[in-house]
């Protein structure tokens, strides 16, 4: 190519001119990058991954969790169920990064704060009715009711400064409604490993290690320094890593890989992720919008919702579509959640010929036509999953039209159940069978597009909220997801898996909740 | 210019014979046009496999390299896709789509745009205000939003099963019109300058109504540059439909076009899949390079000053 | 020229109204913002309530009529995204964008006018049949392609150029420029080839096509005849009459440029408004791609009519709005 060559030449010189030789620092300096960058900074504003992971390096929660996901204290040192809520024990001694100390209320006003209309942050903090004082380290977080689970409803509850936000004018989340920028969107005042120096969005954030941190000393990490480069395309994002500008991807197309393995230097880290995904198919409509069947709905036969089970073959999804980073499953949600058993888990098979069977005994021997809703940029590789679904349905004669659209158009299908036949993901931050029921299975699930709706489900999940009885919680748990299986009203394809790209010199725990952690990253 | 006109026809057939028949590199590119365009609407014949029918494909085929290479199989020459669809049929029915597209949009945007830019220079005035001001506005929107919002339409307007079969409609139209103030301005500028000429005023003065002097006059001599924006216009066209692919609006992957597939094949750039966007790249490179040779030829012939 | 001048100001205010009227009513099929607002456990009452605090379920008439209402007093609203000023963000990415533009305009203009005045002389050359020959490449290949090819080579491969972002850039006031340092002209190379060989393809067999034609005239054959050197001739004489259409066309494309950029932007991660806008669209952050639609117009409306104005001076024939 002459232009190559032009820029080539053009690229010599300058190099050979002006090549610095990047000056060696003592210091530890984390490089990283993802799609996407965090939105606002303030820590309530948005519940979203990019802004949680940026934040949570600067705030704090109570209650945390480590790589494997257990629970650990943070800014409480330890917490006690009583009959009316759970009583946390504040850690002693702790800073915010402009030297106010942490104190019971900033945990009040905090809690307050996540639970005004504007905060994103609402749904988990409303189980927390009250927030009571009992002394300068000590509070007691009054729920209605007897809530087990509280603790876990709490890692993502961030703890702000009660000072700061008054003298900055911040004590409440910036509004829709709001005509200007909120002070805390572009200041921090945490009392985390990290503080943050500058920032300029979609461009670099850079974050420095906080001297002054509770942890400082009990943590392997040895992080002195973060920047963050979002990087919105997959493949540009793999070739700052290849070329040695970042050490570490957050997000990685699974196709790449191998590629990043092999380079030199590089290398990839895998874990289970707690998101599955699936296909939903509305059982709830009397005729499907889409289909050329008229005057009733095949899906609402559960035939052919086993016939949809069978003929899509996850195997080969895993094998080809997901390059072996899949687990195929039986369950749309993962191990890890309370709820998921091996034996649930089980797949229901591929079978073409016992597929076929049953849609010739459903009464559609020559199949019918129906529209696969599918996004094209949510899930790992969900295009090509919808793609090859539409090529296995066929071989039961179901003829699939593929719509492949962005998200912002395929969500609201699913939120104002107008779609027949979609794909889905859903992640459980949670861990609990709750999360998954009360959104996807309930028959007023607000996410629960199938339209299925079973009064003994419908029951669990209402019963569950404030069963304590942990044994008996779990196994009403389980005899709902008995019931789901047998009634299959979605098409569970996999659990999806994490995949980070790193460089050689550092060791980084990867999680299940594709978060990083950098006060565990060591700087080899 | 004032020859009876099937004379002058005749003498000009006559002469692009000649120059055709003397130019061998216009040869060449005639001859890979229509070979292109040939195995594009005779896929169905000549391909192996028919990988718009999905109950041909076999996801276990996937990835496949070419015939010669490690691993492949004979049955896929050059190789399957990411689907496990043949990539040479892929192709041939992908050209074929993207052909299709690639011409339909720019004889599109062509002939609106230079109606109307014609027109616009020729009467001038108040029609020429509007009209000029309508591709302002055109080109204000750029051609990405536009698509959405033409998509958009179509899938509000279409009934749900009919989307799939009208997207390749959308997508031309939605290039088709992004295309036309392009071709509408060159051909007023084109002709603001003949309009001046003193054959064209006096043309004028004779009483010869102003559709005959457009048509007559002024239109052959627009199409020097028309002709230079069609051809690489052609290759813009199915550039496009690539781009609308890449952003997650257009053609669907069920029945991939060229541009789709080369979009497709980026994602695998990286992981050593090459036979995934190289095939399907230099398939667009010939085409797009055969075009605009034949292009480059067409414009010499059609101008008589220029033998 | 004045009164010409003065009317195509006015058409031009009226471009802008219809632009932002079409703009405004594209918006509702790019998808549901609110989606992508709150987190996927908010209820159903949830997203009604701030679809409502927006103002989403009224009429576009009014939603667009609030925008233009607010737009004239300067206020452009908080971006549904980021939650930050529109123009304040705007204006915070124009001179990424704008630089690369610029880059890129320099670099189609000067190589693709040189090869083809070149090509234009030396019609029958091997050189110039290979110069036309590749510079089809550049039309051939997706934008996006190009630019993951050229981050291949450059970035990975070789490891010349960083493979994207936009580093080394100096604060002279507002404006954040890369042409003061070397690392920023490093960052600016790559995206820039990627954006204008398109443009210079154009350009490059348009000044051909119009330097064969204008060779071949009467008044060149007078200047060759009267002893004017080939130079002269080529330069001052030719190089002159091929730029009307070579105007429109450039014109026509520093708009392009920018539309294009969108992309060019994506692939490289460079933090300019186009960057900006493919992530509205994704969010449907609709503050954010009014606002936009808005400025990219007013950017056309002003390339449109500075060429109409280099039209009366490239070629004083050419009459002007009556």
């Amino acid at each position: 190519m002459r232009f190559s060559r032009v820029s080539g030449v053009s690229a010599i010189a300058l190099t050979a001119a002006l090549a610095v030789a990047a000056p060696a620092s003592a210091e530890n300096v984390l490089r990283w990058t993802s799609q996407g960058d965090a939105l606002t900074l303030d820590p309530h504003s948005q519940n979203e991954g990019p802004t949680n992971a940026m934040n949570g390096q600067m705030y704090e929660s109570l209650v945390t969790r480590d790589a494997d996901l257990a629970l650990q204290p943070e800014l409480a040192e330890s917490w006690t169920a009583a009959d009316d809520g759970w009583t946390f024990n504040l850690r002693k001694g702790v800073k915010f990064h402009n030297g106010e100390d942490f104190t019971a209320e900033d945990v009040v006003f905090s809690f307050q704060r996540a639970k005004e209309e504007a905060s994103d942050f609402k749904e988990q903090a409303k189980s927390v009715s009250a927030v009571e004082i009992i002394d300068d380290h000590t509070v007691r977080l009054i729920t209605d009711g007897p809530n087990p689970i509280l603790p876990n409803q709490l890692t993502g509850i961030l703890m702000m400064d009660s000072g700061w936000a008054e003298a900055n004018n911040v004590v409440k989340p910036q509004d829709f409604k709001a005509k200007e920028e909120s002070f805390a969107a572009r200041n921090t005042n945490g009392t985390g490993p990290f503080k943050l120096i500058s920032r300029a969005p979609d461009e670099l954030t850079v974050l420095e290690a906080n001297g002054d941190w509770w942890g400082k000393g009990k943590f392997p990490g040895n992080i002195d320094k973060i920047e963050y480069r979002p990087i919105a395309n997959a493949a540009t994002r793999v070739a700052s890593l290849l070329s040695g500008e970042v050490d570490f991807v957050l997000d990685p197309p699974l196709q790449d890989l191998k590629r990043i393995e092999s380079a030199d230097g590089l290398k990839v880290s895998t874990v289970a992720q707690i998101r599955s995904i699936f296909f939903g198919m509305d059982q709830g409509v009397d005729e499907l919008r889409s289909s050329d069947v008229k005057g009733k709905n095949p899906f609402k036969d559960a035939k052919v919702r086993e016939a949809f089970n069978l003929a899509i073959d996850k195997a080969a999804i895993q094998r080809v579509v997901m390059e072996g980073l899949s687990f195929p499953t039986a369950m749309i949600t993962p191990p890890g959640v309370l709820g998921n058993t091996p034996e649930l888990d089980e797949s229901y098979g591929f079978d073409v010929e016992k597929a076929k069977a049953l849609m010739v005994e459903a009464g559609y021997p020559d199949g019918f036509s129906i529209q696969l809703d599918c996004p094209n940029n949510r899930y790992n590789n969900d295009e090509k999953i919808c793609q090859a679904a539409v090529a296995m349905l066929a071989k039961i004669g179901v003829k699939v039209k593929l719509d492949a659209i962005p998200k912002a158009q395929h969500f609201p299908k699913i939120q104002n159940r107008t779609s027949d036949f979609y794909m889905l993901g859903w992640g459980v931050p949670t861990l609990d069978s709750h999360y998954v029921f009360s959104y996807l299975l309930e028959g007023e699930g607000s996410w629960n597009a199938t339209g299925y709706n079973n009064a003994k489900v419908n029951e669990i999940t209402k019963a569950i909220t404030t069963q304590t009885d942990i044994p008996k919680r779990t196994a009403m748990i389980d005899e709902a997801w008995q019931i789901i299986k047998a009634d299959m009203p979605y098409v569970p394809i996999h659990h999806q898996v994490i995949a980070w790209g790193m460089a050689d010199g550092f060791d980084i725990p990867i999680a299940s909740d594709d978060s990083l952690r950098p006060r565990f990253a060591v700087k080899k | 210019m004032n020859e009876a006109p099937t004379r002058w026809q005749r003498i000009r057939e006559s002469d692009i014979t000649h120059s055709f028949l003397s130019s061998p590199g216009a040869m060449i590119a005639a001859a890979i046009t229509v070979a292109c365009i040939l195995t594009a609407f005779l896929a169905p014949l000549i391909a192996p496999f028919d990988p718009f029918d999905p109950a041909q494909i076999s996801l276990w085929d996937g990835k496949l390299p070419p015939a010669w290479a490690e691993g492949g199989q004979p049955q896929y020459l050059l190789g399957t896709d990411n689907q496990g669809r043949d990539m040479l049929s892929t192709i041939l029915y992908g050209g074929r789509l993207s052909i299709i597209v690639g011409l339909a949009a720019v004889a599109l945007g062509m002939v609106l745009g230079v109606m109307l830019g014609v027109i616009s220079g020729y009467v001038g005035g108040t029609t020429d205000a509007v009209i000029m001001r309508i591709a302002d506005v055109q080109l204000t929107i750029p051609g990405i939003l536009l698509a959405i919002l033409i998509n958009g339409i179509g899938r509000a307007a279409l009934p749900l099963d009919m989307r799939e079969e009208f997207a390749i409609y959308v997508v031309i139209i939605a290039i088709g019109l992004t295309d036309w103030p392009q071709f509408a301005r060159v051909a007023r500028g084109a002709t603001l300058v003949e309009a001046n000429k003193e054959y064209v005023q006096a043309a004028r003065v004779i009483g010869l109504p102003g559709w005959l002097i457009m048509v007559r006059h002024i239109l052959p001599n627009t199409l020097r540059p028309v002709l230079v924006i069609a051809t690489i216009g052609l290759a813009l066209s199915i550039i496009s439909e690539a781009t609308l692919s890449f952003l997650g609006q257009g053609i669907p992957p069920t029945t991939p076009s060229l541009g789709t597939l080369i979009r497709v094949g980026n994602e695998y750039l990286f992981s050593g899949l090459w036979w995934i966007t190289f095939f399907p790249a230099i398939a667009l490179v010939v085409l797009v390079f055969a075009v605009n040779l034949l292009g480059d030829w067409m414009r010499d012939a059609l101008n008589p000053k220029l033998r | 020229m004045f009164t010409f001048i003065l009317k195509r100001l006015g058409q031009s205010v009226l471009v802008m109204a219809v632009v932002s009227a079409i703009s405004f009513s594209l918006f509702n099929f790019v998808g549901d913002p609110v989606n992508n607002m709150v987190g996927q456990d908010a209820t159903r009452e949830q997203r009604l309530e701030i679809r409502d605090a927006l103002g989403l379920d009224d009429p576009i008439t009014t939603q667009y009529a609030r925008f233009m209402g607010n737009a004239l007093q300067g206020e452009f609203g908080l971006s549904y995204r980021i939650k930050q000023p529109v123009d304040e963000l705007i204006l915070a990415r124009l001179p990424a964008t704008l630089e690369l533009v610029f880059v890129s305009a320099l670099i189609a203009l000067v190589i693709g006018i040189g090869l083809g005045v070149y090509t234009g002389i030396r019609r029958k050359s091997w050189v110039s049949r290979t110069i036309l020959s590749t510079s089809l490449i550049g039309v051939s290949l997706p934008t996006f392609i190009i630019g993951i090819s050229l981050i291949y080579i450059f970035a990975v491969w070789l490891r010349w150029l960083p493979s994207s972002g936009r580093s080394g850039t100096v604060e002279l006031g507002w404006w954040k420029t890369s042409f003061l340092t070397i690392d920023g002209w490093r960052s600016i190379i790559l995206p820039a080839i990627t954006l204008s060989l398109f443009q210079l393809t154009l350009i490059l067999r348009l000044v051909r096509a119009e330097m064969l034609e204008v060779m071949r005239t009467d008044f060149i054959k007078f200047a060759r005849a009267r002893g004017l050197s080939e130079r002269a001739i080529n330069f001052t004489h030719a190089l002159r009459n091929t730029l009307v259409p070579v105007i429109t066309i450039i014109g026509l494309n520093i708009g392009g440029l920018i539309a294009f950029s969108v992309i060019t932007e994506t692939v490289f991660q460079w933090p300019g408004t186009g960057l900006m806008f493919i992530q509205a669209v994704d969010f449907v952050d609709v503050p954010i791609m009014a606002a936009y639609l808005v400025f990219v117009a007013l950017l056309f409306v002003a390339i449109n009519l500075v060429v109409d104005i280099l039209y009366m001076f490239v070629d004083p024939r050419i009459r002007l709005g009556d």
